[in-house]
């Protein structure tokens, strides 16, 4: 049987087709939708979660995310500039502790704050649940921000540099006025996407034992399973997570598409 | 640093034995050269003479291997000297223009002014106005210099290195990257600003600007000043074999 490529093309697409209506067909049939909504999004349970859902939970999530953000971008930008340092022990220093936030889970990060910190030194981190999370999610953020950072730094070209070194700036001078400002636009997208990734890892918070006032969403759902024996504050505790995640993503998908129009 | 006791003797730029390598590379071979004040100077040769490493090593975009290098007398080679004030004392233009993308057109012309020579906004701005309309921008001082052409941004950026009060120029093949229509705009501010008896060194392929305009035309090739003399001199009756092959194929 001869068929033209095209219309091979569009037999093959309509098979595509056919198949994902079947499987969406079989699976409301075989799914129990009441179970589900009972579960899921019990109507008796929702009203019970609010406002704490918001007034609490989403907004000590945003609180532990800013914080360990606002840290860790200030961290990343000081270890990209020694990463570019022509001072070797800088660039070491650098090296080791990007290499290593960055290869470390950051529940063990979280812990060895927590735990680790008051047995060795007797100390514990200032400000709280609020400082100990800005500190340990800022240390793992800035391990990566910095080397978005770095990259963003050196892909400002070389004759931004030469032409404020030209005009009589000093090399700091230049970095802080010229590169700095250019390189930080480069890297928004990723440094959205790593503010996305630190909003996630905000539920790692968890292992410090949180209650009441410092419950943020991850540990608030937890605590509803618990109570209401049902999964309804979790899933909410979910789609709070996207409420913050999907206008990030939106935004960085903007922002990627203006630096494709103004290239 | 010996102090320049008779400025109107020393010249603007002197270079002494200047030794420049990348690497192994040899760039650079034992140059001597001086540009006197209010003088225009071109430098012409084939790409990868050196022409362009020689202007660069003048405000120490480079930095020499060995020689000595002296601008209006004080050696800018020596260790101690502090290259910031020597630099705001040299204008440089850029083949790529290089304005700052993310600041204005104003910006760009006042931004070294405040951080580098410390003047208050409303001078800074006043300067930056009146360079603008030298090189005939004065309504751009808005915009951001990705939607001026080409010429218009060198023309901004010759504005820019002006602003600092320079007592010299340097450019580095200016029109090099420009589109042919814009290249007249561009000479057209050189022209001007050579008129009013600015020091400049230009590395050019415009050989109807150094015929025009220069009081001096060089010719490098190798790593080493061929020949020098006056523009009309060497490009009609060059002395060298290696300045008249160049010229049978560049005129």
């Amino acid at each position: 049987m001869a068929m033209s490529p095209r219309k091979r093309a569009q037999v093959s697409r309509y098979i595509q087709y056919a198949i994902l209506v079947v499987l969406l067909v079989v699976l409301a049939f075989l799914a129990d939708w009441p179970l589900l909504r009972e579960q899921f999004l019990n109507p008796d349970i929702v009203p019970k979660l609010f406002p704490e859902i918001i007034t609490i939970a989403l907004k000590n999530t945003i609180l532990y995310t800013i914080g360990a953000f606002t840290f860790g971008l200030v961290l990343g930008l000081v270890l990209a500039l020694m990463r570019l340092s022509s001072v070797g022990p800088y660039r070491w220093i650098a090296t080791i502790v990007i290499e290593f936030f960055r290869g470390v889970p950051a529940l063990i990060v979280f812990i060895a704050f927590q735990y680790g910190l008051p047995i060795a030194f007797g100390v514990l981190l200032p400000g709280g649940t609020l400082g100990t999370v800005t500190i340990a999610l800022g240390l793992v953020g800035a391990a990566y921000m910095a080397e978005t950072i770095r990259a963003g730094i050196q892909a400002v070209p070389k004759g931004q540099m030469e032409a404020a070194r030209s005009l009589g700036m000093s090399s700091g001078r230049a970095m802080i006025s010229i590169v700095i400002p250019q390189a930080l636009r480069i890297v928004l997208p990723p440094l959205t996407n790593e503010l996305i990734l630190l909003t996630k890892d905000s539920s790692l918070v968890y292992v410090l034992g949180l209650s009441g006032a410092t419950l943020e969403l991850t540990a608030f759902g937890r605590e509803g399973l618990n109570q209401y024996v049902n999964l309804t504050p979790l899933f909410a505790a979910a789609l709070a997570y996207l409420l913050i995640t999907i206008p990030l993503s939106i935004v960085v998908r903007r922002m990627e598409a203006h630096a494709e129009r103004a290239r | 640093m010996e102090p320049s006791t008779t400025p109107t003797d020393v010249p603007a730029i002197d270079v002494q034995e200047l030794h420049k390598y990348f690497g192994d590379n040899q760039v650079l071979t034992g140059i001597d050269f001086h540009v006197n004040k209010g003088e225009v100077v071109c430098v012409i040769g084939p790409s990868g003479s050196g022409k362009s490493t020689l202007l660069r090593c003048v405000n120490l975009l480079e930095q020499p291997t060995s020689g000595r290098i002296f601008v209006e007398g004080d050696e800018i080679t020596d260790p101690d000297v502090d290259v910031d004030a020597i630099r705001s004392r040299i204008g440089m233009v850029f083949q790529q223009f290089n304005l700052f993308p993310h600041l204005t057109v104003l910006r760009n012309l006042t931004i070294c002014q405040q951080r580098v020579k410390g003047r208050g906004k409303d001078e800074s701005v006043e300067i930056a106005r009146k360079n603008l309309e030298k090189v005939g921008l004065a309504d751009r001082e808005g915009a951001f210099p990705a939607h001026l052409s080409g010429g218009q941004q060198q023309r901004i950026a010759i504005a820019r290195a002006l602003s600092m009060d320079p007592d010299m120029m340097l450019f580095d093949e200016p029109t090099s990257a420009l589109d042919p229509e814009l290249v007249g705009d561009v000479l057209g501010v050189m022209k001007d600003l050579a008129r009013e008896g600015m020091t400049m060194m230009v590395v050019t392929h415009e050989m109807g600007f150094a015929r025009e305009v220069g009081d001096s035309l060089v010719f490098m090739d190798g790593g080493v000043i061929v020949e020098r003399g006056a523009p009309r001199d060497v490009l009609e009756t060059p002395q060298h074999e290696r300045t008249q092959l160049f010229l049978s194929k560049v005129l």
